[in-house]
């Protein structure tokens, strides 16, 4: 496999085979990410970290991934200190930072915008976010941490549950998890349910799908995957109160579930999980956070070939 | 005596059997009018064929290559291009759809990058040819009118 000189666009660009290579060699990097191992092997290479919108977990994640193996970090987390407030193009911003580095991170708020970006730089472009497009690195770490805390991912019932329209992680994991042939609910509110194209090649995947409205019943699930509801996306705040309300995962909600049940959420939460649920063996959410750390490492080690 | 619903010409390119309302967007498309200032272009719309109303456009003393007009395929699946010489249809051809869609169509998404200021063409992939299906490169949206969407 190889993966030297790869751009990292979206989960799409991955095989199966590649998606399981990736996530090995992310288990590898977990001693390195926790600080217990020191490594070299990305010494002497500079990354660039672009983020053109507000992120904390991917950048920081990112930079640290990059520093654990030795390697250099450069780049900007707003914008508005750059030339890009005098009016750069985001085609001139990554020819410029090319040229200062070995690999590109970037985060930016038009859809495409990464895949753009890969066609004008020589160097790996890795994608942390485009828009309401992709963020293949998110859909990895989410794989690692189902993988990494019930030993695999195919075999699971994974629900998918609160804004399953708009949500950016949403859709590639769901495609992803087909590609594992992965059991699935889509448990939303009906004008946040999952869109009719991601059911439908999901099907034709061979995935087996439920839709759901409520979570009256998930006793037979083993990853609760929990999303945000944008107030935005509503028009009247009564009507998000209630929706958003019916849909918060609290101690009551975990009353009848699976005792190995694990809850996951891509963070930053608002008041989708109460943290009483912080506590309890269900919560994985902070450990999925590490996780961005190791399948990071793995990806940038990869496409600078510090690692075949 | 033929079907002429255009008053014949002698030499040049006579577009038929475009899909009824689209012959002045054809002509866009081709930008016929920029490139050939001073070619005659007669356009009949709505013209009632053997297969039902088509539009038809006629283009004097330029011959038209088949691969630059596949473009118009888009909007204009069931085109003809008939080159005229001495007022005889000399070649005759159909049009098919590329497999990439550069420059010709804008993206239906506002917050896509190529309806940025970013210097690049739009660019959309044929995902289907019948029933016409076209993604693009960038965002990925599917094109849903891809009529209303040239440029
Ligand atoms: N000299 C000419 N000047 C202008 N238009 C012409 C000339 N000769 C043919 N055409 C037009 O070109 C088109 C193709 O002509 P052709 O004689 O091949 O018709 P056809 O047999 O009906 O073909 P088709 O099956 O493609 O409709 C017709 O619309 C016809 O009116
Ligand atoms: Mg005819
Ligand atoms: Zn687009």
């Amino acid at each position: 496999m190889n993966f030297r000189g790869r751009d990292v666009i979206s989960i799409r660009d991955f095989t199966k085979e590649e998606i399981l290579y990736v996530l090995e060699i992310a288990e590898k990097m977990v001693p390195i990410a926790k600080g217990e191992k020191k490594s070299n092997l990305l010494n002497g290479y500079i990354m660039a970290s672009l983020f053109f919108e507000p992120s904390t977990r991917t950048r920081l994640s990112f930079e640290s991934a990059m520093k654990r193996l030795g390697g250099l970090v450069i780049g900007f987390a707003q914008p508005g200190t750059t030339s890009i407030k005098k009016g750069e193009s985001l085609a001139d911003t990554i020819r410029t930072a090319e040229s200062y580095c070995d690999v590109i991170v970037m985060r930016h708020p038009h859809e495409g915008s990464a895949r753009m970006a890969a066609e004008f730089a020589e160097v790996p472009v890795i994608n942390g976010g485009d828009g309401a497009g992709h963020h293949p690195t998110q859909c990895l770490l989410d794989l690692f941490t189902i993988k990494k805390e019930k030993g695999h991912i195919e075999g699971n019932k994974v629900a998918l549950l609160g804004d399953l329209k708009y949500g950016r992680t949403v859709h590639s994991l769901a495609y992803a998890l087909a590609l594992f042939g992965v059991e699935m609910v889509f448990i939303a509110p009906p004008e946040l349910q999952m869109p009719k194209e991601v059911i439908e090649e999901c099907r034709e995947m061979g995935a087996k799908l439920e839709i759901k409205n409520d979570i009256e019943d998930i006793s037979d699930v083993d990853v609760l995957y929990v999303t945000r509801i944008q107030k935005e996306r509503f028009p009247d705040p009564e009507e998000y109160n209630k929706v958003a309300g019916s849909y918060r995962i609290d101690a009551k909600t975990l009353e009848k579930v699976k005792d190995d049940m694990i809850v996951m959420h891509p963070l930053p939460r608002v008041d989708e999980i109460s943290p009483e649920v912080d506590k309890t063996r269900h919560a994985a959410y902070f450990r999925q956070t590490f996780n961005g750390v190791p399948v990071r490492m793995a990806l940038l080690a990869l496409v600078l070939g510090g690692i075949e | 005596m033929k079907e002429l619903k255009v008053q014949p010409i002698k030499d040049g390119t006579v577009i038929d059997h475009i899909t009824p309302g689209n012959a002045l967007k054809v002509v866009k498309i081709l930008g016929i009018t920029e490139k050939q200032p001073d070619s005659i272009i007669s356009i009949a719309m709505n013209v009632v064929g053997k297969r039902g109303k088509k539009d038809i456009v006629k283009i004097e003393n330029r011959e038209l290559d088949p691969k630059e007009v596949d473009k118009i395929a888009l909007i204009a699946p069931n085109a003809t291009i008939n080159i005229i010489r001495n007022y005889e249809v000399a070649e005759k051809h159909r049009v098919s759809v590329p497999d990439e869609v550069v420059g010709i169509v804008k993206c239906p998404n506002p917050n896509c990058i190529s309806n940025t200021r970013e210097p690049i063409e739009t660019k959309f992939i044929v995902k289907s040819r019948n029933p016409l299906k076209i993604k693009c490169y960038y965002c990925e949206r599917e094109v849903e009118d891809i009529s209303s969407q040239i440029m």
